[in-house]
């Protein structure tokens, strides 16, 4: 049985959190230089430039890519041939959150009850989601994720005879409902089935993959693209303001449900989409 | 399109010749707040106390930055969402604030505010902190210091890239969106 000391997850939060933070995602920077080519519309140009000019700032300096540093949604799989040693995993796990926001200059978001609303001033608690999976590796991703997009995410319980059509519109309506507030080009995590609770977790799942992936789903796949051109077509554009480019990318990640019910959850990205992951 | 440039205490004068849609880049001192100075003010307001900060021809950036490297004036510093210091803006207002920067839509509420009290509702892009960071000279937290990233700090900028959102016409950049959605 492979051990793993949770000291050295500690330290690969950590260092996932300040490079999610400080270097935009290959694939949304990609995306967004290939709106640029595509984009007509004057005032979408000039937004899609200053994020690409953005995320160089960022990197360079690392400095934020963009205020709200979040809060951390930490996913981590286990491999359950792994005995973990040296302490609690959810401690090791928020300690590295705590270290990387405090070491990278990083906003402390986090309040610590609803109704106090008292800063935590360490960022934590993260989110943590643990999966047990086969084999004996650790596999951990980090989403620091803002919440002018998190406020407009939405879940539907749809009807089990409601149409593809159906689910699709409810997206959309998702996504004009959004509009400049969660900072659109958007990237969005779609979650089909389950439960009510499954669902919302796939929907934010579906944000950790490339957007440049293909969906071995063909169905789902088919689906990603015809919003990607549906949404597109609405006029949005980058803030808002018009253009082309109103959504970067739409993954979508589905589960079995029950013969009652179609949960679709969709959570709202913006165009600062941020995640790191590694493998231990 | 050539960026008008604008200089703070912005006058009722100077707004009067900006329509929504303009860009202009701003320069001079303004104060972040956000929705917990929001309330801390609308309730000194409601109660009637004296509020310490001086709102006339103010302007006030909706922003929580993240804390400055050493030698930097501030870190990564864009706007958040407009909408929900909705509430409490026109009491605002009437207190003499000429000018808003956030992202993102406003309600009928405080649309009427502007065009009331001829102020106006600038746009900065979402999602850039680390761009906009680069035209922040000097920050300084003045007020709910304990608030951290929600205190209000005063900012000194220079070529602050801003769109007129509404104009103190009332006239909406985002009319045209509100109209297609319905």
């Amino acid at each position: 049985m492979r051990k793993i000391n949770v000291s050295r997850i500690r330290d690969v939060v950590e260092e996932l959190c300040l490079k999610a933070n400080f270097e935009l995602r290959k694939d949304i920077l990609d995306a967004i230089r290939s709106a640029l080519k595509k984009e007509t519309h004057r005032r979408a140009k000039d937004i899609l430039k200053t994020l690409i000019e953005n995320a160089h700032i960022a990197r360079t300096n690392s400095i934020a890519i963009c205020q709200d540093t979040g809060m951390v949604f930490v996913y981590i799989e286990i491999g359950q041939d792994i005995r973990l040693t040296g302490g609690n995993l959810r401690k090791a796990i928020n300690d590295g959150v705590r270290k990387a926001y405090s070491r990278g200059y990083l906003r402390k978001s986090v309040v610590s009850d609803h109704f106090f609303r008292a800063n935590t001033k360490t960022n934590t608690p993260a989110v943590i989601v643990t999966e047990i999976v086969d084999g004996d590796k650790i596999r951990i991703a980090v989403s620091p994720k803002g919440f002018g997009s998190e406020n407009k995410s939405r879940i539907k319980m749809l009807k089990p005879t409601a149409s593809v059509e159906e689910m699709k519109a409810f997206i959309i309506d998702v996504v004009k409902e959004a509009g400049p507030d969660a900072c659109p080009p958007f990237v969005l995590g779609v979650g089909i089935g389950g439960t009510f609770d499954m669902a919302s977790g796939l929907a934010k799942r579906a944000l950790l993959k490339p957007i440049d992936s293909v969906n071995p789903d063909k169905r789902l796949a088919r689906l990603e693209k015809e919003l990607t051109k549906e949404i597109n077509s609405l006029g949005m554009g980058p803030m808002a303001l018009g253009g082309k480019t109103t959504v970067l990318g739409v993954n979508m990640l589905e589960y079995p449900t029950h013969i009652a019910g179609f949960p679709v959850a969709v959570n709202v990205s913006c165009h600062a989409t941020r995640s790191a992951s590694g493998i231990l | 399109m050539t960026k008008k440039n604008i200089t703070t205490p912005v006058t009722r004068d100077a707004l009067g010749a900006l329509k929504a849609g303009d860009e202009i880049l701003l320069s001079g001192v303004i104060y972040t707040a956000r929705d917990a100075a929001h309330k801390r003010l609308s309730d000194m307001i409601t109660t009637g106390k004296r509020i310490p900060l001086d709102l006339k021809n103010a302007v006030i950036y909706y922003a929580g930055p993240t804390p400055p490297r050493p030698g930097r004036a501030i870190g990564s510093c864009g706007p958040t969402t407009s909408s929900r210091m909705d509430a409490f803006t026109p009491a605002l207002l009437k207190l003499g604030l000429r000018a808003m920067i956030g992202k993102g839509d406003r309600s009928t509420e405080v649309r009427r505010a502007i065009r009331k009290n001829a102020s106006i509702y600038f746009l900065a892009t979402g999602g850039i902190g680390a761009l906009l960071s680069t035209k922040i000279i000097s920050a300084k937290a003045v007020l709910f210091k304990e608030l951290g990233p929600e205190a209000v700090y005063r900012l000194e900028v220079r070529d602050f890239p801003l769109i007129v959102g509404i104009d103190s016409k009332g006239r909406d950049i985002y009319d045209k969106a509100r109209r297609k959605k319905r």
